[in-house]
């Protein structure tokens, strides 16, 4: 049987978009999966009492090493801050390629903890910066220095000892560019080295906080328990400056996309299910029920979406112990159109994640494939017709052709970069000022605007001819023939609407991360947790690849 | 040292800041980059070129034919460039085409050099007395090494080159036959077991 590929139309709505769950597909797993079998060692720990100081830790194969150097500074209660625009950190980071000398160390000593105004080499690889949780982080202390354990209802209820509040590569504040390191086989997936960056950082929270534990009471100071340490993860405060990625990057946002949906479709087409996958795909979807239960937020937006979820993944599986059979041929497909039919987007997505967790031999192939090499589809093909765009416009955005852009709730916001942090913003036109330093990121605004033009120009025309004088609508027309190519490659909803809810761009490439518990603090910025139940490092060499759901 | 990433970013941010489209500042970006890979000073030149932009008064081509002569100031080097690279495929067959009087000549010549990987031919380009061999947009083989602004070219003269040997027919047979001693002679024995197909494979 052939299952088709899901509509690029259904799929890249923003609402199903921001529904996405992580999925064996998500960075951080196909992270702990390539590195597992890597040495994991710490080789600097050189902290004060107070845990301020320098720690390296490294991952190693043959002759390849990855070292996070970590500095941990001193911050003032009211220098501390999650927002971009702060300058100053608990704990500041960076992953070094190869085993960095005295000399490095002394150099990022002075540019790490710096971020943004520091200046990094093309030897290091990522960068970043986290806060603590003073409040978790204070109440371990005090509980390992007295020789007790912390109280689990409180880690519960957080999640994490630090939040990091960016990570950054690719060539950012002068980090090493991706050309320089794309070849390397254990990178072959994206953001590996920003998830080994961060879970890394996980292991130093741990050391950190066990050492300040140890440094106040020597003698009756005990470690943190290793269970505990295993449900703690890492937090992230995640604004606007994430969404724009998605827009700017289409082949890549097409390349994850498509692993997803290749990954469905293989599974939608399997005509026997084996015991042993029917039984994995329960268990796992059974346990997972506890990551939902234990999702805590003050957001009303969240908060429905959770109950919505829960109470369809509970009348769904109620269906499965007692009305479906896996027996049946093509028992995923029934389940996934039966889902279709009677549950929320948020429940339909969680299943179609939950899918996957049996079948590695599909979802492996793919996570290969989620990387994009830009480059190669920069060039417009000057040669084709303004019909065949035309053609490509009206069959590849369809409802994005429909919007009237004439009417304000329609073109109401603007997407601008801010001069004191170079972030991406969104604020409304109308009220604000600087609509006309607008970024390129109104693509339904402009596609249209397109077709307008192209309707009253002559099918014959080639692009290199249109184009010379119409150069204005050019960064759209490449996109046109980028999703001709690649059909997840565009978000089909309109970016600077009435209703754009941002967090649901934000929320997409956080669980193709593998984040869980978004919780959205505004409709612009959200917390999330990484790594939460993942094993720790020492652990790797033999862990459980369904962690998540233990 | 600046990433190539931050050098295509600050350029197109540049370049849409004076005045350019989203979508040509997109492409200056992929150039300067191009440039700077390259070792040819493509921030120095991009940076001179919009500090005197506006006092140039440059002037736009928008459809490019054999023989090019801005009329009374210099053509500018993007949107010449632009519409070089978006009309190669027809300009290729002219073989020669000419520029009098280009502002900032080295901004132009990533065009080129893309150009030439679109048609997959070499491109020759001579900017005065420089010259410039744009071998697929791979690598740029030049007479010049300087690390200075070229406000503009009176003359560019450009030459697509067929893709021909670079050799004599004798020489590639004198290696041919040097590279003949890594073959096995077949005995009776090795031609009918050797290979996959058998002796008659034409049915």
């Amino acid at each position: 049987m052939n299952i088709p590929l899901r509509d690029p139309n259904v799929v890249m709505k923003l609402s199903r978009l921001g529904s996405f769950h992580q999925s064996k597909l998500s960075f951080l797993r196909s992270f702990l999966k390539e590195f597992k079998d890597w040495d994991y060692k710490r080789d600097l720990f050189e902290l004060n009492k107070h845990g301020y100081g320098t720690a390296v830790y490294s991952f190693k194969k043959k002759n390849r090493v990855y070292s996070l150097i970590c500095f941990a500074n001193e911050l003032n209660e009211n220098e501390r801050s999650d927002r971009v625009i702060a300058t100053k950190w608990d704990a500041a980071f960076t992953l070094f390629d190869g085993v960095p000398l005295k000399q490095d160390i002394e150099r990022l000593q002075n540019e790490v903890p710096r971020q943004e105004f520091g200046r990094l080499s093309y030897k290091e690889l990522t960068l970043s910066r986290a806060n603590k949780s003073v409040r978790v982080f204070n109440h371990v202390v005090e509980c390992l220095s007295q020789g007790k354990q912390p109280d689990n209802d409180l880690i519960a209820s957080v999640g994490y000892l630090y939040r990091t509040t960016a990570v950054y590569g690719s060539g950012k504040f002068g980090l090493a560019d991706r050309f320089r390191i794309k070849d390397r086989e254990e990178i072959c997936g994206p953001f590996r080295l920003e998830m080994m960056l961060v879970y890394l950082v996980r292991q130093f929270t741990f050391d950190q906080v066990n050492h300040v534990a140890k440094s106040k009471n020597p003698k009756k100071a005990v470690n943190l328990d290793i269970n505990i340490c295993k449900n703690l993860g890492i937090g992230n405060s995640t604004g606007l400056g994430m969404a724009p990625f998605i827009v700017n990057h289409p082949t890549l946002l097409n390349n994850w996309i498509s692993a997803r949906e290749i990954s469905l479709k293989k599974i939608r087409e399997i005509k026997k299910i084996s015991e042993k996958d029917k039984n994995l795909f329960l268990e796992c979807l059974k346990k997972s029920i506890k990551n939902i239960t234990s999702w805590n937020t003050e957001s009303e937006y969240q908060i429905n979406k959770i109950k919505s979820l829960l109470k369809d993944l509970n009348e769904f599986i109620l269906h499965l112990d007692s009305n479906f059979s896996f027996e049946q041929d093509y028992a995923f497909n029934e389940m996934y159109l039966y889902l279709e039919k009677e549950y929320c987007e948020e429940c339909i997505e969680y299943v179609v994640s939950m899918m996957m967790e049996p079948y590695d031999d599909i979802t492996s192939p793919l996570i290969k494939e989620m990387s994009s090499e830009e480059e190669k589809y920069f060039n417009i093909p000057t040669e084709r017709t303004v019909e065949e765009l035309k053609l490509i416009l009206e069959k590849k955005y369809p409802d994005i052709l429909t919007i009237d852009f004439s009417k304000n709730e329609n073109n109401l916001n603007f997407w601008f970069i801010s001069k004191n942090k170079e972030e991406p913003r969104l604020a409304n036109r109308f009220d604000e000022v600087g609509a006309e330093l607008e970024q390129p990121l109104a693509i339904a605004r402009d596609i249209k605007k397109l077709y307008e033009l192209l309707e009253v120009t002559k099918n014959s025309w080639t692009i290199a001819k249109f184009l010379s004088t119409n150069n204005e609508l050019r960064h759209v027309i490449r996109r046109a023939f980028i999703v001709e190519k690649f059909p997840y490659s565009e978000i089909q909803d309109n970016t600077i609407g009435q209703e754009i809810v941002p967090i649901d761009m934000l929320r997409l490439k956080l669980s193709f991360f593998g984040a869980l518990k978004f919780d959205p603090r505004s409709d612009k910025w959200l917390r999330i947790c990484m790594f939460q139940g993942a094993p720790l490092p020492e652990q790797l060499k033999n862990y459980d690849e369904h962690w998540v759901y233990n | 040292m600046r990433s190539l990433s931050e050098i295509d970013t600050v350029s197109k941010r540049s370049s849409r800041a004076a005045g350019y489209s989203w979508g040509i500042a997109e492409e200056i970006g992929k150039n300067i980059r191009l440039l700077e890979i390259f070792s040819l000073p493509g921030i120095k030149n991009l940076n001179s070129f919009f500090k005197k932009k506006k006092e140039l008064r440059l002037e736009n081509i928008s459809i490019i034919t054999q023989n090019n002569e801005a009329n009374k100031n210099e053509y500018c080097p993007i949107i010449a460039g632009v519409n070089f690279l978006d009309q190669i495929k027809t300009l290729e067959t002219l073989n020669e085409i000419t520029f009098k009087k280009v502002s900032y000549p080295l901004l132009f010549l990533p065009f080129v050099s893309r150009a030439a990987e679109v048609i997959g031919k070499r491109i020759f380009l001579k900017m005065d007395d420089r010259e410039f061999l744009l071998n697929f947009n791979n690598n740029i083989y030049s007479n010049y090494t300087k690390n200075d602004i070229i406000e503009s070219a009176e003359n560019i003269y450009l030459k697509v080159l067929e893709n021909q040997d670079s050799f004599e027919e004798k020489e590639w047979n004198e290696l041919y036959k040097l590279s003949e001693e890594t073959f096995v002679e077949e005995n009776e024995s090795l031609k009918q077991g050797g290979a996959g197909a058998g002796l008659t494979d034409n049915d």
